[in-house]
């Protein structure tokens, strides 16, 4: 990918790369000039490494929307031997967000659900820059139904900044098919891998996102809210992006950490954009290689694998107390938990691990 | 996920009104803008004496609304949340949790238990939108699944009032959007062993909540002119660039566009649950 625009962050490498282009333009160059040149394309890559291993949150978010990244329709091209869309949702119409079919990975025979922005102007509108309306989270839920039913394992791709936010998408059940698409994902009975490819906004990412294997690609996120969004809400403005985008901690790394995904899988050096063969290839290997291991799992093991999987997420506190808190005036009840707050204190920040669970005490209360 | 407008404005905010302070003694209706006595607003449930507006209830007294009288049984009142994210704003969510729990009387934004109505035992889950836009992070998620659970295991029908501007709660980040899936699996196995699921709607229903377990109810209930919806509506006006149609992302829009099973009003709402245990479960 010669021509890809630089990125902000970018800077130090352009300037690298700009003197290195003046001294091969040099018609005769001279020994001198030669060992310029190698010193300096060494430079650019370790300088580019260096960069791209220390991205904050928001740089991040711009390498997981840059508009060269490689997107849905660009995998299904280079990934796959073959694609079938399959077009209906059985309802409403073809949501262009969405995009479904058979497809071929290797030996597999797959069903492949992938969200797709649009890597042009045309494309961009009739998919509504990767936004899902209701009818493209029922024609994943049919496809993937289907999948169930003849044995065939899915392959979900996320890329979306979250589901529409429209008038038809509110009078057609946004929240509904979402959270039907929860439900039923969890209990579809054939191995289901997702993958975040670039952006994983909010809900409308979960809606094709429940599943036995959770990747994120190295410089894609996914997030309860966009930064903007959380930004406007609590910091009262979205130029403040940047510092939500920090707090939400929601980085390949933080994600991993989290025990949200199971994997991260690498991009290029520069971010998946510089090498979208590269990066298919990349991707490729780490959809067969996880296939491979859930096709081993036995098929009445595998729903409570992925139950178990959803159902230790969450960091919470569980003190084992036989109280009746009948009596306990509001006041009372406020300092206790301002006290119980302080004791957190002095443990310092919660580790972000599974909440340990156990018999609950239980504490009666009667209203 | 998406929030709502505004705060609940309520009669009952300044918390546990067994203890109620003097103030507020009058109260104004948002709908009908008629000045009200406070003590006749909450003999009636929360409903405006004039119009019938729906005012908040705490989930305390949303349990004393629909509950046999003392019935109720409080599951893992110890859960409570901590701040796995470090996250701050303008004030650390470790300082607003504090100020939350103090402001409201509770731990956090569900309360869950099992009870009594009409004689029927049920498992019943609350959020309350006075805690964090009664918004879901772990806490509230790890309560509302365990009752499923124990519904599940139990056989009890499972009834959910849900009032939640703030849909999946942004402080705890990605944990708080993996509740939406965590609970919705939890109501997978609790839809296949039979369980009848009755899910309530209140004034707001929002984002994450309503894009999970809110909306799968067997039979889904909301109360007159409640919010609810997938994106808040700023977003989406932000969206569209044109103004929303009327009564958008009411109840009555709901119930008009096919998610709504019932408007019930909160006097009938008792009745109502009742009436529907009676119907589905042995
Ligand atoms: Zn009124």
């Amino acid at each position: 990918m010669p021509n890809v625009p630089p990125l902000p962050f970018e800077r130090p490498v352009v300037e690298l790369e700009e003197t290195l282009s003046k001294l091969e333009a040099i018609l005769d160059p001279s020994p001198d000039d030669q060992d310029a040149i190698r010193k300096l394309r060494t430079s650019i890559v370790r300088k580019r490494r260096e960069i791209f291993d220390n991205l904050d949150a928001w740089e991040t978010v711009k390498v997981a929307r840059h508009l060269e990244r490689p997107q849905t329709l660009d995998y299904i091209e280079l990934v796959f031997d073959e694609f079938v869309e399959l077009h209906g949702d059985r309802a409403f119409g073809d949501d262009r967000a969405i995009v479904t079919g058979f497809a071929k990975l290797d030996e597999y025979k797959v069903m492949f659900v992938g969200q797709h922005k649009g890597r042009n102007l045309k494309e961009r509108n009739e998919c509504f820059y990767g936004c899902a309306h209701p009818e493209g989270y029922r024609k994943a839920l049919e496809k993937m139904r289907m999948a169930a039913k003849f044995g065939m394992p899915i392959i979900c791709l996320i890329d979306t900044p979250g589901a529409y936010p429209g008038v038809g998408a509110e009078e057609r059940g946004q929240a509904y098919t979402i959270a039907l698409n929860l439900r039923e994902m969890s209990q579809l009975n054939t191995p289901i891998i997702c993958v975040v490819i670039g952006e994983g906004g909010s809900g409308g990412a979960l809606g094709i996102g429940i599943g036995d294997h959770i990747a994120v690609l190295q410089f894609a996120y996914y997030s309860v809210i966009s930064p903007e969004g959380c930004a406007g809400i609590l910091w009262k403005h979205v130029k403040h992006a940047d510092a939500a985008a920090k707090a939400l901690r929601f980085t390949s790394k933080d994600l991993l950490a989290f025990g949200i995904v199971d994997e991260v899988i690498p991009e290029p050096l520069g971010g998946a954009h510089r090498d979208h063969r590269g990066m298919a290839a990349t991707l490729k290997g780490s959809l067969v290689k996880a296939l491979r291991q859930l096709m081993a799992v036995p098929a009445d093991k595998l729903l409570d694998r992925r139950y178990e999987k959803f159902r230790k997420i969450g960091v919470f506190e569980e003190q084992a107390v036989e109280v009746a808190v009948d009596e306990v005036t509001a006041a009372e009840r406020a300092s206790e938990d301002a006290a119980n707050e302080s004791n957190n204190k002095t443990d310092g920040p919660a580790k972000p691990t599974p909440a340990a669970r156990g018999s609950a005490a239980r504490a009666r209360s009667s209203v | 996920m998406a929030s709502a407008p505004n705060p609940p404005v309520t009669a009952e905010q300044a918390g546990p009104k067994k203890r109620g302070v003097p103030e507020g003694l009058w109260i104004r209706c948002p709908d009908c803008k008629a000045t009200i006595f406070r003590k006749q607003v909450e003999g009636l449930l929360g409903l405006c004496p004039d119009c019938g507006h729906h005012f908040y209830v705490s989930s305390r007294d949303r349990i004393r609304q629909l509950l046999d009288e003392d019935s109720f049984e409080e599951w893992d009142a110890e859960l409570r949340p901590c701040d796995p994210l470090g996250f701050a704003d303008k004030r650390p969510y470790a300082q607003r949790l504090v100020e939350e729990q103090k402001k409201t009387g509770l731990s956090e934004a569900c309360v869950s238990g099992r009870g009594y109505l009409r004689g029927r035992p049920l498992a019943l889950g609350i959020t309350d939108s006075a805690f964090i836009m009664g918004s879901m992070g772990s806490v509230v998620g790890e309560k509302l699944t365990r009752a499923i659970e124990r519904a599940t295991q139990s056989k009890l029908p499972m009834v959910i009032v849900s009032g939640s501007g703030g849909g999946a709660r942004m402080h705890e980040g990605i944990l708080s959007l993996m509740q939406m899936g965590k609970v919705c699996a939890a109501l997978a196995r609790f839809h296949e062993a039979g369980g009848l699921f009755v899910s309530v709607l209140t004034n707001p229903t929002m984002g994450g909540v309503a894009a999970s377990f809110a909306s799968l109810g067997d039979v889904v209930l909301a109360e007159p002119k409640a919010l609810i919806g997938f994106a808040g509506p700023r977003v989406v006006e932000a969206t569209v660039k044109q103004t929303l149609p009327e009564g958008f992302q009411t109840s009555e829009f709901l119930l008009k566009h096919g998610f709504v099973d019932r408007i019930v009003r909160r006097p009938d709402l008792r009745g109502e649950l009742s009436r529907i245990i009676d119907y589905c479960c042995r």
